[in-house]
């Protein structure tokens, strides 16, 4: 064990469904290590001991949907020395994105029975719409390999080994048949940025894009490849760029392109 | 590519008898590797014997498509490349290399032991069989030699399989690659399927091969079967689905450096890496070093890469060949053009496969037709 003082660990989470910070407490096998190597110290879904900051590493789950939320979060970043976002809520909006391609407050007027309860923003935005972010995990959920990964590169003073390449890459590793190619389903990965492992195309499903898009991703390309070879329609072209991560600048552009039809 | 043609006697093996051959090959401690059907294609994988082997499967290819069916015939090899080649077992896509453990004031390293078995290729075409000698070139050609691809490399037994069916994206012709297996394996089969008879004419093409097949005291091939195998072999190489007229072509390449093409491609190329992945030479790989959480272990792990990667020219400032079009110019120019400088050879073995496997059907050999026919420097 080498002699080094413990950095301290905080764990957010703002509009989310809390899997992604889960998946810290999931790795049950590196659990003792990452204890071992950091000091807990703000992670209520993991203990009420709560010490103060600042904090060295802190992690951000979940989008920014409120007023609140988005005076809270300057806050955090003020505590924090590295601020990592996990997860398409925190990195990109997440599922609850697709309020930003309507009228929120018709949402609120249907779902709620005093409207004048709610106070909400028309858009779920990503962290680092508000605040710098040292690095974005990506992911619905987020690998928890990944996760090992990035905390591990912090502790050790490295950059994480995490590729921002397609999925495809490690749909190839595994030796997967492609899924497009084979039998002709619509598949996202070569426009989403790897981290999965290519677990579905190896389920013979196409890739639903849970960890995002790639750098740059050629959607248009894809989606005049799936309409005119794959016989896949606007609606489900905008469906298709409409999932986690919809509001990913590139795919929000995509599918209002297919929504304009 | 590979000029020697072997001097060994041609003989014939009942296509009734391929289990006895390939239990020889098991007896001798060989691992099978070979082709079989795997969701909805026909990869390569490790085999127990002749009845993992496609038999009544066939498939065709378009750009961008791979289907496969059931012709119920009785051969073993009615089909051409799949989305697997064998570098997948000379070339692992990730391999740990080596690990080291603090210790005291440094650290030690510890070097990996390959594990892996000698495997018995089954079914290598000669498009395939002319890929391994050119990575042969780039893992061991020089004084820095590969030693896992070395090693994996020199236990390998090759039973190549000359080709009748070349596909609709084959054009090993072109690339003077196939169909007939000339050098570089130790037995090669020819599937013969008459009205009366299945057999495979068989001819070794090293000593380890001959040894291998006198032992199973086969008949010699008599006359007949030799004619239909030179008729089989002459149909096959005017059957190509593709055609690539290499005449010139690096220096047509080398001269269209700014053609217009390239920014066309770029709209439909998605850099999604497939291509380079499944090309049965592409060689490029990225190493990546790990630690323990401790930081007392560190591991150095190497995996395949691509110069369709923005990290393939990363250095201080960005990318290199940040754009779409720089990086497929460097793929079809690597390819066609500059290997020959490298490596003396096309890069190219004319197999299809990033034709099929392209997500959206981007065809180098249309790309290259293109450039050529609107040659900007032509001389
Ligand atoms: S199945 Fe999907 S992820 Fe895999 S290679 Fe094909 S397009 Fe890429
Ligand atoms: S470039 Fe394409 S056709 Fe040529 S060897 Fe590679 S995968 Fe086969
Ligand atoms: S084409 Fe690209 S991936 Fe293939 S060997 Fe050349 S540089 Fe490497
Ligand atoms: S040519 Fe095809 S397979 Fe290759 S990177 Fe471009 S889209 Fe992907």
């Amino acid at each position: 064990m080498s002699l080094r003082k413990k950095p301290k660990l905080a764990v957010y989470k703002f509009a989310s469904c809390d899997g992604c910070q889960l998946s810290l407490l999931d790795c049950e096998d590196e659990i003792l290590a990452v204890a071992g190597a950091i000091e807990i110290a703000n992670f209520p879904e993991a203990s009420r001991a709560v010490t103060s900051g600042p904090y060295d590493l802190t992690l951000v789950e979940g989008s920014i949907t409120t007023p609140h939320d988005a005076e809270r979060i300057h806050a955090i970043r003020r505590s924090s020395k590295v601020l990592v976002s996990i997860g398409a809520c925190a990195t990109s909006g997440g599922i609850q994105a697709l309020r930003n391609f309507k009228d929120v407050n018709e949402f609120v007027s249907v779902v709620y029975a005093r409207p004048d309860y709610i106070e909400t923003l028309n858009k779920s935005t990503p962290i680092s719409d508000h605040v710098w972010v040292d690095f974005e995990l990506r992911g619905c959920p987020i690998s928890k390999a990944q996760l090992l990964e990035v905390v591990n590169a912090f502790l050790n003073n490295r950059k994480p080994n995490i590729s921002k390449e397609s999925v495809c890459m490690e749909c190839k590793m595994r030796g997967t048949p492609c899924v497009m190619v084979a039998n002709k389903d619509p598949c996202l990965g070569p426009v989403t940025q790897a981290g999965c492992g290519a677990i579905c195309p190896a389920y013979n499903r196409g890739c639903y894009s849970c960890f995002g898009p790639v750098a740059s991703p050629n959607a248009g390309s894809l989606s005049h490849w799936w309409e005119s070879k794959l016989g896949v329609d606007k609606d489900k072209l905008v469906r298709s760029y409409r999932g986690f991560n919809a509001g990913a600048e590139a795919f929000r552009q995509e599918s209002e392109i297919h929504e304009r039809g | 590519m590979g000029e020697a043609i072997s001097n060994y006697a041609k003989r014939i093996l009942p296509s009734t008898d391929l289990d006895r051959l390939l239990e020889a090959l098991q007896q001798k401690g060989y691992t099978l590797v070979g082709p079989t059907v795997r969701e909805n294609a026909i990869v390569l994988e490790e085999i127990e014997g002749a009845e993992d082997l496609p038999v009544g499967w066939t498939e065709t290819q378009e750009a961008g498509s791979y289907k496969l069916s059931r012709n119920g015939s009785e051969e073993y090899f009615d089909f051409a490349s799949g989305p697997h080649s064998f570098k997948k077992y000379l070339f692992p896509p990730r391999l740990k290399l080596w690990q080291a453990k603090r210790h005291r004031a440094g650290f030690k390293v510890e070097q990996e032991n390959d594990q892996a078995p000698s495997y018995a290729f089954i079914g290598v075409r000669s498009c395939d069989l002319c890929a391994i000698e050119i990575q042969d070139k780039v893992f061991m050609g020089d004084s820095y030699v590969d030693p896992v691809y070395k090693e994996r490399r020199e236990k390998a037994f090759i039973l190549a399989v000359n080709c009748t069916k070349p596909g609709n994206l084959c054009f090993c012709s072109s690339m003077d690659t196939g169909p007939k297996a000339k050098s570089g394996y130790d037995l090669a089969v020819t599937e013969q399927l008459k009205e009366s008879e299945h057999v495979f004419l068989i001819q070794a093409g090293s000593e380890k091969g001959h040894e291998l097949l006198e032992a199973l005291e086969l008949a010699d091939a008599d006359e007949g079967a030799v004619e239909f195998e030179n008729k089989q072999l002459e149909d096959a190489a005017t059957s190509m689905g593709r055609f690539l007229d290499t005449h010139k072509l690096p220096s047509v390449l080398k001269n269209n450096f700014e053609h217009p093409r390239w920014e066309q491609i770029a709209d439909r190329c998605l850099s999604c890496a497939n291509c380079t992945l499944v090309c049965p030479t592409c060689f490029c790989h990225t190493v990546e070093d790990t630690t323990d959480l401790t930081g007392d272990v560190a591991e150095r792990w190497r995996q395949w890469d691509s110069c369709f990667t923005g990290d393939f020219t990363y250095f201080a400032g960005g990318s290199a060949r940040a754009s779409t079009k720089s990086r497929y110019r460097q793929w079809l120019t690597h390819k066609l053009s500059t290997w020959t400088d490298q490596f003396g050879t096309f890069g190219c073995v004319g197999c299809g496969r990033c034709i099929a496997w392209c997500p959206v059907g981007i065809d180098l050999t249309e790309e290259a037709a293109a450039i050529r026919a609107t040659d900007l420097v032509s001389d």
